[in-house]
């Protein structure tokens, strides 16, 4: 009970404290793909401390929703990340969910941020929550499909159990059915997050954007729960494409030696999967709102194809 | 103490008095409002109680009422699985009951309070019967009582054209299935040679296959009909917003249920192992009709019309669980089997629940707000603080997501569609995670949907002037929501300890007992029964929301606590202030949807703009958006054509001619003593 609670504290301090130095090093990377000089990796941390002790602004229009909003954004974004293996395959929270918990936690925190948008009563947090929910809804089928590949292989929809099938197989990642779910995956990824070609996080009050769209009206210390929670959203999702496809260095249990090697190996992973995320980014112009569902259909028949290849081979 | 059939009779004598009072009371509203729904709520509560002791009764009471003959005896059957569905019917009927005090209030001296009241009891009894009745002729009484009262109950607010055009467009569909199922009956009833449904048990399985066909399809269509599957949908939508509000409640809570549960009397009592196919063909429908649903709710603007296709989505999501559960019968896996039919008869109960809830929730804001169109709603949390919560527990539960009652059996759904793959070997097995992923897309529309239905129904600026004089609902109504609400939210948390209700139903249908084998954690997750099989705990999830809880509660205490916090205007991109016509409306909300999924809805919109200077500054802009009614215009206008075509052709025959009709007389007597000769 005390080792678990322990698990539990480390895996949230860890993802407290790695989730704005992530989206720091993924902008200050992109800044040197594309020739600028770019903020600081630790900008996010300042931000967050410099928005935590601002004044805020409430709008007239908003309702208690408005302000609970933040807080169950953040909280459910933190739960799902205690659901997914970090530095080993046991996961602190898994008795308590496993990837099917972990999606649909996040979308209550979708759900209540977009009712948040709603609530302040301009068109452009309708226009956010309307398209976040949109792009969302075409991407569930795809994330389902996806990890339902891996999860049939383990027999298993526990992200720890997943994860140490994982590990007992070293070249699973080649087959073709883990390649393609991996693809749909990362398309996934890109379309939840808020990446480029789908939204564009480097953007405020622009017609095009979507996740910024629905949190204009947040200000103060409810703004930094919110960009906190969505760091946090970003890399419990980057985590679990790295450590359901790729479990290297992965251990099997919360042993010391073991986690450090795992953290070292998550942070290498991690920084792969960045780069990865920054060529895409800079390669790649912002899609029409309208031929997202195009990017997701492709994913979605990626991730039927990884279903059937593993079907047949 | 009492036995079972002293309690569940007195409930029976409850409903009966509770009519009779609604009878005696048409000049006397008030008393007839008062009388009738409380011995209504009496009588739900005697049939809570009898039903939980059906369920976990050793054996199963049958027994038969005084009257009637030797082939249509009044056979009454308390067994788990009537239980199951009377304890459902029970929670909503007193829920409903509670609510009915205060909603009907207004409507005296308006209507007649004193026909409602009955016919609201009568509904109460039939639907009580037809969970329990064993007797074929006796089902079908009590199904067509059911029928009927229904269709009074749709059409109360009879002087609105479109109110009864839907009852009777109830009334023709209701009775067609209605015509199926008694060609069901008829046949199992020539095999067995009795109407008592003790006799068909699994007799099904032992007719020939093209029998077993014609029995299969038969009552899934005619059971079909009432629970609203697709194609045979088109009545729900019109039928259910009509009626008032704790009508609407309470058909689309229980009263769609009974098609459920008769597909579950014929599935997995009438049959005994089912072929394969018929499973195949019960999770196709359940997926079509869950995805078709919840893409029809996206477009409608009407919030009753909206909740009405959220019951044919969630019976669609029911019988997904419910077309594993035969496939996986049929190919020798009970366990399974067991763990997909605890999925649909568990979200048969959270949707009974939830989506009376949320119709209440629509009542009270058309009672306050004397609207259905949610454009002109808005900024009800304010007005209605109670009515809010309700609704967004409700809108929460029926999204499917943590820690509620939906996300529940929408998790077990899942789960038993995952172990399905491993249940065959041939290119079958691949339906089952593709149907997972549909079900999940299903899941994600619903949650759009419902941010759309609470965003602009209940959140912002009011959009018209009635919207921002509504008032909270009173006391009654409160009460009744609250009680779903609080359902909701037990089920969710309780889900282990609830699933032991369903060992004696999988027990009986499927040999059995789950409960078991579905917990981890010392009772406190859920698992799926699998040895590694994923696990799930709504209460840990809702302890570790509370707990983490703690971390921004610090950084408030450090650093928010002395952040200045003003009021300030919404930014309104530099206009003259915001108002209600800047905010996101319902239809703008669903276009992106419209725009993707085009295909499906064939939008025609019509833009007219006048100028009297420049285009670029109209003074008047016309707007008009319309979605095709497919299955109305593709399939029921071809078939209601051809229809009235033949009858007009039948016309021809009966001209009116004296002479004509000499001559037909003649033609049959000279065929009639031409048949007799042979003989």
């Amino acid at each position: 009970m005390i080792a678990l609670i322990l698990k539990a504290v480390l895996q949230t301090a860890l993802l407290l404290a790695l989730a704005p130095l992530l989206s720091g090093f993924i902008r200050s990377l992109k800044a040197r793909l594309q020739m600028r000089r770019g903020p600081s990796p630790l900008q996010p941390y300042r931000n967050i401390f410099k928005l935590l002790r601002k004044g805020m602004v409430m709008p007239d229009t908003a309702s208690w929703l408005f302000s609970a909003t933040p807080y169950i954004f953040f909280l459910t974004t933190l739960t799902a990340g205690l659901m997914v293996p970090t530095v080993a395959a046991d996961t602190p929270a898994g008795l308590f969910g496993g990837v099917l918990a972990l999606a649909y936690l996040l979308g209550l925190g979708r759900f209540f941020l977009a009712l948040g948008g709603l609530d302040t009563g301009s068109s452009f947090g309708g226009l956010g929550s309307s398209r976040e929910m949109m792009i969302s809804a075409l991407a569930e089928p795809t994330l389902m499909l996806a990890v339902f590949t891996v999860a049939i292989g383990a027999g298993s929809t526990a992200l720890a159990e997943i994860a140490r099938v994982a590990i007992g197989q070293e070249w699973r990642f080649l087959e073709p059915s883990q390649m393609l779910a991996c693809a749909a995956l990362f398309l996934v990824l890109i379309a939840e997050t808020g990446r480029i070609p789908v939204d564009n996080p480097a953007t405020h009050l622009e017609l095009t954007m979507i996740h910024e769209a629905m949190i204009l009206e947040y200000s103060g210390p409810y703004l930094a729960l919110i960009e906190w929670g969505a760091a946090i959203k970003q890399l419990v999702l980057m985590t679990l494409l790295i450590n359901v496809f790729w479990p290297f260095g992965l251990a099997a249990g919360w042993t010391f030696p073991g986690a450090l090697a795992g953290l070292g190996w998550l942070v290498v992973k991690l920084i792969a999967l960045s780069c990865v995320i920054v060529v895409v980014e800079t390669a790649n112009a912002k899609m029409r709102l309208f031929r997202v569902p195009e990017l997701m259909s492709v994913a979605f028949v990626l991730g039927a194809l990884a279903l059937i290849s593993s079907f047949l081979f | 103490m009492f036995s079972l059939n002293v309690l569940f009779s007195g409930g029976l004598i409850a409903y009966a008095a509770g009519a009779a009072a609604g009878l005696a009371g048409f000049r006397a509203p008030r008393a007839a409002r008062v009388i009738a729904f409380s011995l209504a709520l009496a009588g739900a509560l005697l049939e809570i109680v009898a039903a939980a002791l059906a369920i976990f009764a050793p054996a199963t009471s049958t027994w038969s009422l005084p009257f009637g003959g030797a082939l249509f005896s009044w056979t009454v059957r308390l067994n788990p699985l009537s239980g199951f569905f009377n304890l459902t019917l029970g929670v909503l009927a007193a829920a409903a009951s509670i609510y009915s005090f205060g909603y009907v209030r207004h409507m005296e001296g308006k209507r007649n309070v004193g026909s409602l009241a009955f016919f609201y009891n009568l509904l109460l009894l039939s639907l009580t019967l037809v969970f329990t009745a064993a007797n074929a002729f006796f089902f079908l009484v009590a199904w067509e009582v059911m029928a009927l009262s229904a269709y009074c109950l749709i059409s109360f607010e009879h002087e609105k054209a479109p109110t009864r055009r839907a009852g009777m467009v109830f009334l023709i569909m209701s009775h067609a299935g209605t015509g199926l199922l008694l060609i069901g009956f008829l046949l199992l009833a020539r095999a067995s040679g009795s109407l008592e449904f003790s006799s068909f048990h699994q007799l099904a399985s032992t007719m020939s296959p093209r029998e077993q066909a014609a029995v299969f399809l038969l009552f899934f269509a005619g059971f079909g009909v009432k629970a609203g599957v697709i194609p045979l949908h088109v009545w729900l939508p019109a039928a259910h917003p009509v009626a008032p509000s704790n009508i609407s409640g309470l058909m689309s809570g229980i009263v769609i249920k009974t098609g459920i549960y008769g597909m579950a009397l014929v599935f997995f009592d009438f049959f005994g192992l089912p072929p394969v196919w018929t499973g195949m063909v019960v999770l196709a429908v359940g997926v079509v009709s869950a995805l078709l649903g919840v893409l029809y709710a996206l477009v409608e603007h009407d919030l009753k019309r909206l909740l009405a296709y959220h019951s044919i989505e969630n019976i669609g999501i029911i019988l997904i669980g419910f077309g594993a559960a035969l496939v996986f019968r049929a190919l020798g896996k009970p366990e399974l089997a067991a763990l997909a039919f605890i999925a649909g008869l568990y979200h048969t109960l959270n949707h009974a629940i939830f989506k009376c809830l949320l119709f209440f929730g629509a009542g009270s804001v058309l009672h306050s707000a004397r609207t259905r169109n949610m454009e002109e709603m808005g900024g009800l949390i304010r007005r209605m603080p109670v009515t809010a919560a309700c609704f967004l527990l409700g809108a929460i539960a029926i999204s499917g997501l943590p820690p509620l009652n939906g996300f529940v059996s929408e998790w077990l759904t899942y789960q038993a569609l995952l172990a399905g793959f491993g249940s065959s070997q041939d290119l079958t097995r691949v339906a089952f995670p593709i149907a997972g992923a549909l079900l999940s897309l299903t899941a994600a529309l619903a949650a759009a949907c419902f941010v759309k239905a609470f965003g602009i129904s209940f959140l912002a600026l009011p959009r018209s002037d009635q919207a921002a004089e509504a008032h909270e609902a009173p006391f009654s109504m409160q009460l009744g929501m609250g009680i779903l609400a609080a359902c909701c939210v037990a089920l969710g948390l309780g889900a282990t300890w609830f699933l032991k209700v369903f060992d004696p139903i999988t027990g009986a249908a499927l040999g059995v007992r789950m409960s078991a084998r579905l917990a981890a954690g010392n009772g406190f997750a859920l698992a799926a029964g699998t040895a590694h099989g994923g696990t799930v705990s709504t209460v840990g999830i809702a302890a570790v929301l509370v707990l983490l809880s703690a971390l921004p509660a610090m950084l408030w205490f450090v650093w928010g606590r002395s952040a200045r916090r003003v009021q300030g205007p919404t930014w309104d991109c530099g206009l003259p202030g915001l108002t209600a016509a800047n905010e996101y409306t319902a239809t703008g909300f669903s276009k992106p949807f419209r725009m993707v999924f085009a295909a499906l809805y064939r939008p025609k919109r019509e833009i007219q703009h006048e100028y009297e200077v420049s285009p670029y500054y109209p003074t008047a802009v016309r707007f008009e958006s319309e979605i095709e009614a497919a299955f109305e215009k593709r399939f029921y206008k071809p078939f209601q054509e051809a229809l009235m075509g033949m009858a007009r052709r039948m016309r021809s025959v009966q001209a009116g001619s004296i002479h004509a009709y000499l001559a037909y007389i003649f033609v049959a007597l000279i065929l009639l003593l031409l048949f007799g000769a042979r003989g």
